[in-house]
C-alpha cells in the first residue's frame, strides 16, 4: 500500500475538493438559474420562478430540436453498431497488410478536429454532391455522426472480441452450426454488453454533438445542441436555455447509472 | 496493436458479415457459409467492405477534396472560387502575423489544457485509487464521470453564467478586491479543462488503481519517502494513461472553437478563422484546417511509438 503522511493525504484532498468545486459550481448556477424569474442569467438569483420551466415544455422549437436530435441519434447508432463491429471483427480476427491504416482510418474522424470533419463534409454535400443533383439533406447529418460515433462501437466491441476465447466458436462449427448460427448463438452474446455499450457511448456522442452539426445541418434544421447554440448567441433569451440545460445535466444521470449496470454484470460474468 | 494477443489463425471460424442462410440447414449444405469458412480472404474482404468503403469513400475523400481547395484561390473581386495550383494560401499562413499567432496561440491553449489536466488528474487518480475509502472511490468516480454526460455546450454555458461580468465568479471574488478573468484567454483555457479533465482523469484513475501493491512496499522498504515513491514508481508507471488522455485534451483544445465564441471575448483559435472564412474564402479555410491536421497527426505519430495508441 501506498504510505502517505497525514499532510500528504489531507493535501491531495484538498486538490480533489478544489476540482470537485471547479467541475461542479458551475453546473450548479445553471440548474439554479433555470430557476431565476429573471430573462438572464443573474448572480445572486433574487427572485424565483417556473415560468422558463413552463415555456421550454410547451416550446415549439424545442420539441423539433430534441425529436431531429434523436432521429440523428438513432440514425447514426444504427450505422456505427454495423460499421464498427465488422471493423472490429476484422482487425482482431486477421492480421494483413494496412491494418495499422485501418485502425488509424477509424480514430481519424474523432481525432481530428470536428470542424475539419464538419467543413469537408459540407464541402462534399454543398460543392461536390449538390452540382451532380443528389440533395443529402437530412441524411447527411446521419452519414456525419456515423463517421465519428464508428469509433465507440469499435473500441468497446475490440477490447471484448480480444478477451474471448475462439474454442466455443470452434466447438460451434465442429458440431454442424454454419457461420450465421455461431454468429447468433456463440459469438453475439459473448460480446452482447460491449455492442449495447459502444451503442449507448456512440448515441450520447451523436446527441452531443454540435460543432460537424452546424456544418452538415440543412438549413432551418435544428439539433438540441444547434437549438442551445443560437440562444447562447443571443443573449436576451438565456433563461429557456438553462431549463434544457438543466435537463440535459439531469439526463446526464442515465448513462452513468447504466455503464455502472454494465460494469457490474461484466464483473458478475 | 494485437502483440500481447496471442494471433488468431485465420482459419478459425466464426466470420460474421455476411449473414448466411437464415433458417438451420444440415451441415454440408451451406454453400456460402462454407464458401467462407475455407477462405479467410474472403471473409476478410467480407467483413471490410462496407466500413472501409465508407471511411475512405466518404470521410476520407472529403479531407481530400477539402485539401485540394487549399491548393485553389479566390477571385478577390467576385469571391469565386477558382481551382488551379498555388501554394498562396499557405504563404499567407505564415506570413500574416494575425494567422500566424492565432495558429500559436491555439497551440499554446492545447499545451496548457492538457498540462492542467495532467497535473490535477494524478492528484486525483492517487486520492481516489490510494486514499480513498471504497464508498468515496466509487462515489469520486461517478463525480467525474457525471459532467463528461452534461453535454458540451451545457458546460461552455455553464462557464459563461460563472465569468460573466456580473456573475458567481467576479461576486466571489469581490470583497477580496479582485475581479476575474472575464472572457480572455485565461477563460478559453479553464473551460477546455472543464471540458476534456475527465478525459485525463478516468485513464489515470485507472492506471494508479493498477498498479502492484507490492511495488508501493518495495518502495517504502528500500526508503523512499511518499513524495519520493510518488516521482519515481507511480509517475513513470502513469505514462500510458497521461499520454492516452493527453491525445484527448490536446486534439479536442486544438480544435475547439465554441469555447473561444462563447467565454473567449475576442480570443480567435484556428477553428474561428476557418469557421469565418469558410463561406467567404474556402481557399484559405481549407489551407488553416490542415493546420490542426499537421499538429494532430504529428502528436499522433509521436505517441505511437510508445504504444500508448493500443491501449485506447
Amino acid at each position: 500500500m501506498l504510505r502517505l503522511t497525514r499532510s500528504a493525504k489531507i493535501g491531495l484532498g484538498a486538490i480533489v475538493g478544489v476540482v470537485l468545486v471547479f467541475m461542479y459550481i458551475p453546473l450548479s448556477l445553471v440548474v439554479l438559474n433555470s430557476f431565476n424569474a429573471a430573462r438572464i442569467a443573474t448572480w445572486p438569483v433574487t427572485d424565483f420562478s417556473l415560468n422558463w420551466w413552463v415555456v421550454a415544455f410547451t416550446s415549439e422549437p424545442i420539441r423539433a430540436a430534441l425529436l431531429n436530435s434523436i432521429v440523428v441519434g438513432l440514425g447514426a447508432t444504427a450505422l456505427a453498431l454495423v460499421l464498427g463491429t465488422l471493423t472490429a471483427f476484422a482487425l482482431q480476427r486477421y492480421s494483413f497488410f494496412g491494418k495499422q491504416t485501418v485502425n488509424l482510418l477509424v480514430v481519424l474522424p474523432i481525432a481530428l478536429p470536428g470542424i475539419v470533419t464538419g467543413v469537408a463534409l459540407s464541402n462534399t454535400y454543398n460543392n461536390i454532391l449538390e452540382p451532380i443533383g443528389i440533395q443529402i439533406g437530412y441524411f447527411g447529418m446521419i452519414v456525419a455522426h456515423a463517421t465519428f460515433c464508428m469509433v465507440m462501437v469499435f473500441n468497446n466491441v475490440l477490447a471484448r472480441l480480444r478477451r474471448m476465447s475462439p474454442n466455443l466458436q470452434e466447438a460451434s462449427m465442429d458440431l454442424g452450426a454454419g457461420l450465421w448460427q455461431t454468429f447468433k448463438l456463440i459469438t453475439f452474446p459473448q460480446f452482447r454488453t460491449a455492442f449495447v455499450a459502444g451503442g449507448l457511448l456512440a448515441f450520447a456522442l451523436s446527441f452531443d454533438e454540435v460543432v460537424v452539426t452546424i456544418f452538415t445541418a440543412p438549413p432551418g434544421v435544428d439539433t438540441l445542441p444547434l437549438w442551445i447554440m443560437n440562444q447562447m448567441a443571443r443573449p436576451n433569451e438565456a433563461s429557456v436555455v438553462n431549463v434544457v440545460a438543466t435537463v440535459i445535466i439531469l439526463a446526464s444521470f442515465i448513462p452513468v447509472y447504466v455503464s455502472q449496470r454494465l460494469s457490474r454484470a461484466e464483473e458478475e460474468d | 496493436m494485437t502483440s500481447t494477443v496471442p494471433r488468431v489463425t485465420p482459419a478459425e471460424p466464426g466470420g460474421v458479415t455476411t449473414p448466411g442462410p437464415g433458417r438451420v440447414q444440415p451441415a454440408g449444405s451451406k454453400p456460402l457459409s462454407t464458401r467462407l469458412h475455407r477462405s479467410p480472404r474472403l471473409r476478410l474482404l467480407g467483413l471490410l467492405a462496407l466500413p472501409l468503403t465508407w471511411l475512405v469513400g466518404v470521410y476520407i475523400f472529403s479531407l481530400v477534396m477539402l485539401l485540394i481547395t487549399a491548393f485553389w484561390r479566390t477571385d478577390p473581386f467576385t469571391s469565386k472560387v477558382i481551382p488551379g495550383f498555388t501554394l498562396d494560401n499557405f504563404v499567407r499562413l505564415v506570413e500574416n502575423p494575425a494567422y500566424l499567432s492565432t495558429s500559436l496561440r491555439t497551440l499554446s491553449i492545447a499545451l496548457l489544457v492538457t498540462i492542467l489536466s495532467v497535473v490535477f488528474s494524478i492528484p486525483l487518480g492517487i486520492f481516489m485509487a490510494k486514499v480513498a475509502s471504497p464508498w468515496l472511490r466509487a462515489f469520486l468516480a461517478v463525480a467525474i464521470t457525471l459532467p463528461l454526460w452534461a453535454g458540451y455546450l451545457v458546460k461552455i454555458l455553464a462557464m459563461r453564467i460563472t465569468f460573466t461580468e456580473n456573475g458567481f465568479f467576479n461576486s466571489a471574488l469581490e470583497p477580496l478586491g479582485l475581479s476575474g478573468p472575464g472572457f480572455s484567454y485565461t477563460t478559453v483555457v479553464l473551460t477546455l479543462t472543464y471540458l476534456w479533465f475527465p478525459y485525463m482523469a478516468l485513464p489515470v484513475y485507472t492506471a494508479v488503481r493498477q498498479i502492484p501493491a507490492n511495488l508501493f512496499d518495495a518502495s517504502a522498504d528500500l526508503g523512499a519517502r511518499s513524495w519520493t515513491t510518488i516521482r519515481t514508481v507511480v509517475v513513470p508507471l502513469l505514462k500510458p494513461a497521461l499520454i492516452a488522455g493527453s491525445i484527448f485534451t490536446f486534439s479536442l483544445s486544438l480544435g475547439d472553437y465554441l469555447a473561444a465564441k462563447f467565454v473567449g471575448g475576442s480570443t480567435q483559435m484556428i477553428g474561428s478563422v476557418i469557421a469565418s472564412n469558410i463561406n467567404l474564402n474556402p481557399p484559405i479555410a481549407a489551407a488553416f484546417s490542415v493546420v490542426p491536421i499537421v499538429f494532430v497527426l504529428v502528436y499522433l505519430f509521436a505517441v505511437r511509438k510508445t504504444g500508448a495508441l493500443d491501449r485506447m
